[in-house]
Order: structure tokens, then C-alpha cells, then sequence
């Protein structure tokens, strides 16, 4: 086993050396281009096309909760809140929820006749960043004398305050009849995205949904690549290795810390934003606890702090949630004479391939650099003089 | 050696005071763990400060760096108050410290770890950051740039620099510790026992360094230290430190004859 190990180290430390320098641009470009043609080799409308939207979305909210718990370190179990007030924003501000209110700013001629705040779908994606943003620093305020577990708690109390605000909001009245939420009924028929020269984005032709919601994740993911790479990326790394070392350096903790939680759920909210208007519904019933532990397998699985995990992870389970289990192997179960469907046990699982991948793989799928240097160097570290210099340069180098 | 830039800010004469503590008091619920310290640092001076095991000296340390609130009294740095001033704070106005057990950031290399250092003197934000503007690429470069300098005047080897920081021997922790210190740019530089851990020779060299960081680097030093040989080779003055209270004060051999001081150490005779 070992020996295999050693093999396969070698030979990736190979392709390594002879793989040109500019190698993983061109691969970005590929990867790009082979995103934006998907569509065309799918149909206008498929169940991968529709499990492909959905995974790329959640990869949205992945990517965020990773800003929080993977690079600055802190455990928040409560992000579905952020996906939430994403969808919310995108309820309130695009949909006749608020009927008594006539706004419209830049939206569809259809939108324009109907009553209620109809703003383009750009602005709300933008309000629900702000709105979330905000939410994240309220979050985060509360967790800032706290470490490690006791974050979570505050975090998921938080997730579920929200998710009780959803379900009760129906009652709650902001007067001439109007009420926060409408429950487990719904905010529905929530505009549809509309660009001057696109038309009405329509749910015959998934296409132009897969395209924003790739053109959405591109941003996020050029945006945590930049603050990975920055001043405040690497203060979020410090801070997660050691509080007090970090602010003797310099770093100031409340400040460092509003921004990951800020960021991360600005992302969330995003994401949210686009499944209010892609469900054309937003229900309280969607914003469980249950979801905001599915997003975290999905940083986990991809390797915790890593950006090209956390989006692996989210199309992968995203994918295996909305297509493989639903779409492809469904019936699987029947044909071995078992009553049940597998969309019935899909949580037993993904229990299961976390585990999977715990156990195999405890660094996730595509770890982060520093913690793929932690990894493949655990074993010399019991001694550091005798470690060999050329094992972790290439290691490095590869990474 | 490398030239290094020297701090931002115009250096003081040497002999005036860059900081002073009045009175300091820290209690932790009933525990006193530090009893009315007054003490003076001059400019470009080196000073140490010692004391058996639990005199206080972390704990005033940690007041100094603003870690810890004093209960009681008031630090002026440079002329300015900075008893309630945040950590991050008291940082970028120039106190800088290392740690006495080493307190890297363990999934960082050598030379991030550094450019943490370096924090409190950049500017780029989040928008900075996504949109990189020329000013922050430049500004990331020359923390880089900064950050290679100073590892190779602590004398870290070069191979070492994108190494993780836990896989470096003992003795290189402690440089990068001390250049990541470096790297804020710092008038006064607070080291918690520097020597902890080394052979006789690697003292000596230490000894020698903190000489020379206080002449290249127009800077103040601060030493906690267990070390005799060192202290009293290196230090302009002494603060002797017991059960929280200033026992004694001076120039080394003052302090090394003072009767306190000796029963402090070594208990009373007879």
C-alpha cells in the first residue's frame, strides 16, 4: 500500500514538472468554454439541465459558507438563513407580494403592468447581497467572544430564527394588509429574470437560467480567488490558526471577522436570489436545518477552506441531489424487488459518502495548498530535521 | 546585511522615554498578579526585564501589547495613551512582540507568515482586493519583497522561505517569529524569552543580533529573559520583577548586587 502511495506520488510530482507553467490558465479558458456550450448538448429542457442549474447555485452557496468555515475557520451551522434572505429579497422586490406598493424599475413589460415592487433582477441580486451582508455582521456580532463549537450554537439558533421568522411572517403585519412572509403558502409567481434584448427568461427554455446562474458563479469564484490571494485572505487564515498571534500582528479581529461572515453571506444570499426567481416560489418550508448541514458536507466533502473543492463538492452533491438520485437511479431500488425510492434514503446517503470520504479522504477532495502541505508532510513531522526539502517543494509546486 | 527601511515614523532622540507605564496594576479576581509597576523605557535602549517563574512578566507583556487591560494605571507609548488601545492598534503604532512559546501560524509558510506582519502597514480592503488595482499590486509585491529581506536578515536559508512554518527547526521558528515582529515596522520590540530552548553558542548569537537590530533598525528592545549570561551581556537596564512587584531596578550590576534581588532568586540566607 505504501509503496503504491509512493508510486503515485512520484509520478504526479512527474506530471507535475512537465506540465507548462501557463497550463492551468488554459484549462480555466476550457473549463469556461465547455460550461458555456453544456447547454446545447442537453436540450432547451432536461432533467440534467435542471439539476445542473440547481448544482450550480448550491455551488454558489457552498463557495460561501467556505469563505466562513473553511478560510477564516468559523463553524457556522445556520447559513440556510442567508439563503433565505436572498430569496426573500428576491420575493419582496420582484413579485406582487407587496401589492399595495407600485414600483418597477428597469423590469419587463409584462411586470410593469402587474402591482407590487418589481425591480430587475440585477438590482435585487444586488439587494440581496446587501441585505444579507448586513445579516451576516448581526450573525457575527453575538459569536465574537466565542470559539470553535460555541459559534456554531449562536449560529444555528440564528438559522433557526430565521426559518421560525419564515414560517410566523404570515402574521406578522407591515400594515394595509400586508404581512412580512406568507409562510408555508408562499411568495409566488416571483418575476422571472428579464434583460433588455433577452426577453422573458421562461421555464420552457432552462437554457438562459443555466447561463446567468454559470455567469453568477464565475464572478463568486474570480472574487474568492482575488481575497484568497489578498491582505485579507491571508488575515482570515491567520486568525483561524491563532487569535492572539494574529492581532498582535496587526490584524483587527472584529473587523477581519465581519468580512467573512459579511462575504460568505452575501454569497449565500445570491444564491437565494436566484432560486427565489428559478422556483418562482419562495416557501418557508425550504429553509430547514437540515440544508444549511447538506451546504456544509459540501465544503467538507470538497476539502474545508479549499475554492475548487467547495465548488466541486457543490456540483457534485448538487448533481447526485437533483439528478443522479431523482432523474437516473430512482427506480433502482424496485428492480431488486425493494419497495422503496431512493430519493426516500437519499440523506442516509450522503451520510454515507461523507463518511466515505472522511475516512479515504480526510482532507477532501481537492484540499487546500496549506493543508495539503499538513497532509503529506505528517509524516516526517515528528522529526523536522530530516525532512526532505524536495518532497515539499514539489508537493508546493503541484499544488 | 541587508538595507532595510526603518519604521515610517521620525525616530526620537535616543535617551528620551518611548514608553512609560504608570502604576500598572492587573488583578485576576483575587489573584494580584501584577501590583504597581511603574517603568520607563528609553529610546534605542535595550531593557530586560526578569523574575522567577510567575512574577508577572507575561502578564505585562500581554498589558503592554493590550492583550490584557490593566486594572489599574496607564501606558504611554511614544506620548500617546495606549492602556485601552485594541492589540491590532497598539501594533500599528509600533509595539511589535514575539511569543515564549512560538506562536506561528502553523499552515503558513515561513514567508506568509511574515507578510502577516506586515498587515497593519497596508491598505488594500475588499475592493481592493477583487478589483486589484495597480497601488495593491504593487503593495503586494512589496510586502513579498519586504518579507524575503527580512527572512534573510534573520538569517533564514532561502529554501526554507516556502516552507511551512512547523516544519522549520527550532531555532529558525524563532527568526521567523522575530521577522514577522520586524515586518510591522516597529519602534519597540518586545521579546518573551528569545533564548528559551537554545544551546550556549545560539544565545550568544542571539545576544549578538539583538545588538544589532537595535543599531540597524534604530530600534527599542524589551527582553523577558531566564538567561543571565544574555541579560546581562545585552542590557542597558533591569526591572526585576517578584510576586508582581518591582523589586529592584538599574544597570546589570547593580541589579546582580542587590540583596532583593539575590533573595528573590535564590531565597533568604540562613
Amino acid at each position: 500500500m505504501s509503496e503504491l502511495r509512493a508510486q503515485l506520488a512520484e509520478w504526479r510530482a512527474a506530471v507535475g514538472m512537465r506540465v507548462p507553467p501557463w497550463w492551468s490558465r488554459a484549462l480555466a479558458v476550457l473549463l469556461i468554454v465547455l460550461g458555456v456550450v453544456f447547454p446545447f448538448l442537453t436540450g432547451s429542457s432536461s432533467g440534467l439541465l435542471n439539476g445542473t442549474i440547481i448544482a450550480l447555485a448550491y455551488a454558489v452557496m457552498s463557495l460561501g459558507l467556505n469563505v466562513v468555515v473553511g478560510m477564516a475557520g468559523l463553524l457556522d451551522l445556520g447559513y440556510v438563513a442567508f439563503y433565505a434572505l436572498g430569496a426573500y429579497s428576491m420575493g419582496w422586490f420582484g413579485s406582487e407580494f407587496f401589492a399595495k406598493l407600485n414600483v418597477h424599475v428597469l423590469v419587463s413589460p409584462v411586470a410593469r403592468q402587474l402591482p407590487g415592487i418589481h425591480l430587475n433582477f440585477v438590482l435585487i441580486l444586488i439587494a440581496s447581497v446587501i441585505v444579507c451582508a448586513v445579516a451576516g455582521v448581526i450573525i457575527g456580532l453575538p459569536t465574537l467572544r466565542l470559539r470553535g463549537d460555541y459559534i456554531a450554537i449562536v449560529t444555528l439558533a440564528f438559522g433557526e430564527i430565521i426559518g421560525v421568522i419564515a414560517v410566523n411572517g404570515q402574521s406578522i403585519s407591515l400594515g394595509a394588509g400586508m404581512t412580512l412572509t406568507a409562510g408555508n403558502l408562499g411568495i409566488s409567481a416571483v418575476d422571472a429574470p428579464y434583460f433588455p434584448g433577452s426577453g422573458i427568461f421562461s421555464l420552457l427554455d432552462e437554457r438562459p437560467w443555466y447561463w446567468l446562474i454559470f455567469g453568477i458563479l464565475l464572478i463568486v469564484v474570480f472574487v474568492n480567488l482575488r481575497i484568497r490571494d489578498s491582505r485579507l485572505g491571508r488575515a482570515w487564515v491567520a486568525l483561524r490558526e491563532d487569535e492572539v498571534a494574529a492581532v498582535s500582528m496587526g490584524i483587527p479581529l472584529v473587523k477581519t471577522k465581519m468580512l467573512a461572515y459579511a462575504i460568505g453571506a452575501a454569497f449565500g444570499g445570491m444564491s437565494g436570489a436566484f432560486f427565489g426567481a428559478y422556483y418562482t416560489n419562495v416557501n418557508a418550508g425550504q429553509f430547514q436545518f437540515g440544508f444549511s448541514i447538506f451546504i456544509l458536507a459540501m465544503v467538507i466533502i470538497g476539502g474545508l477552506g479549499s475554492i475548487w473543492g467547495a465548488l466541486l463538492g457543490g456540483l457534485l452533491l448538487g448533481l447526485i441531489n437533483n439528478y443522479l438520485i431523482p432523474d437516473v437511479l430512482n427506480d433502482l431500488p424496485s428492480r431488486f424487488g425493494l419497495h422503496f425510492q431512493l430519493t426516500s434514503v437519499e440523506f442516509g446517503i450522503f451520510g454515507f459518502l461523507l463518511v466515505i470520504v472522511m475516512v479515504l479522504r480526510p482532507q477532501g477532495l481537492v484540499p487546500e495548498r496549506r493543508r495539503k502541505l499538513e497532509f503529506t508532510t505528517d509524516m516526517v513531522a515528528g522529526d523536522t530535521q530530516l525532512a526532505d526539502p524536495s518532497t515539499t517543494t514539489t508537493s508546493g509546486g503541484a499544488a | 546585511m541587508t538595507a532595510l527601511p526603518i519604521p515610517n515614523e521620525a525616530v526620537a532622540p535616543a535617551g528620551s522615554s518611548i514608553l512609560h507605564a504608570e502604576h500598572i496594576t492587573k488583578r485576576f479576581g483575587g489573584l494580584l498578579a501584577v501590583d504597581d509597576v511603574s517603568f520607563d523605557i528609553p529610546e534605542r535602549s535595550i531593557v530586560s526585564l526578569i523574575g522567577p517563574n510567575g512574577a508577572g512578566k507575561t502578564t505585562f507583556f500581554n498589558m503592554l501589547t493590550g492583550l490584557y487591560r490593566p486594572t489599574e494605571g496607564q501606558i504611554l507609548f511614544a506620548g500617546r495613551n495606549i492602556t485601552r488601545a485594541r492589540p491590532d492598534i497598539i501594533t500599528a503604532r509600533g509595539v511589535a512582540r514575539t511569543f515564549q512559546n512560538i506562536r506561528l501560524f502553523g499552515a503558513m509558510t515561513a514567508i506568509e507568515n511574515v507578510m502577516i506582519g506586515h498587515h497593519a502597514r497596508m491598505r488594500a480592503g475588499v475592493f481592493g482586493a477583487v478589483l486589484r488595482p495597480p497601488w495593491v499590486r504593487r503593495e503586494e509585491r512589496d510586502t513579498r519583497e519586504r518579507a524575503r529581506d527580512l527572512l534573510k536578515y534573520v538569517g533564514v536559508k532561502e529554501r526554507d522561505y516556502d516552507r511551512l512554518a512547523t516544519q522549520l527547526a527550532y531555532g529558525d521558528q524563532r527568526r521567523v517569529e522575530i521577522a514577522r515582529a520586524l515586518a510591522s515596522s516597529p519602534r519597540l520590540l518586545l521579546l518573551d524569552e528569545p533564548t528559551a530552548g537554545m544551546n550556549p553558542q545560539e544565545s550568544a548569537v542571539l545576544t549578538d543580533f539583538m545588538r544589532a537590530l537595535r543599531d540597524d533598525l534604530k530600534l527599542t528592545i524589551l527582553l523577558i529573559e531566564h538567561d543571565m549570561k544574555v541579560v546581562m551581556g545585552v542590557s542597558e537596564r533591569i526591572t526585576v520583577l517578584d510576586h508582581g512587584r518591582k523589586i529592584a531596578e538599574g544597570e546589570p550590576a547593580e541589579v546582580r548586587a542587590d540583596p532583593a534581588v539575590i533573595e528573590a532568586y535564590l531565597g533568604k540566607e540562613g
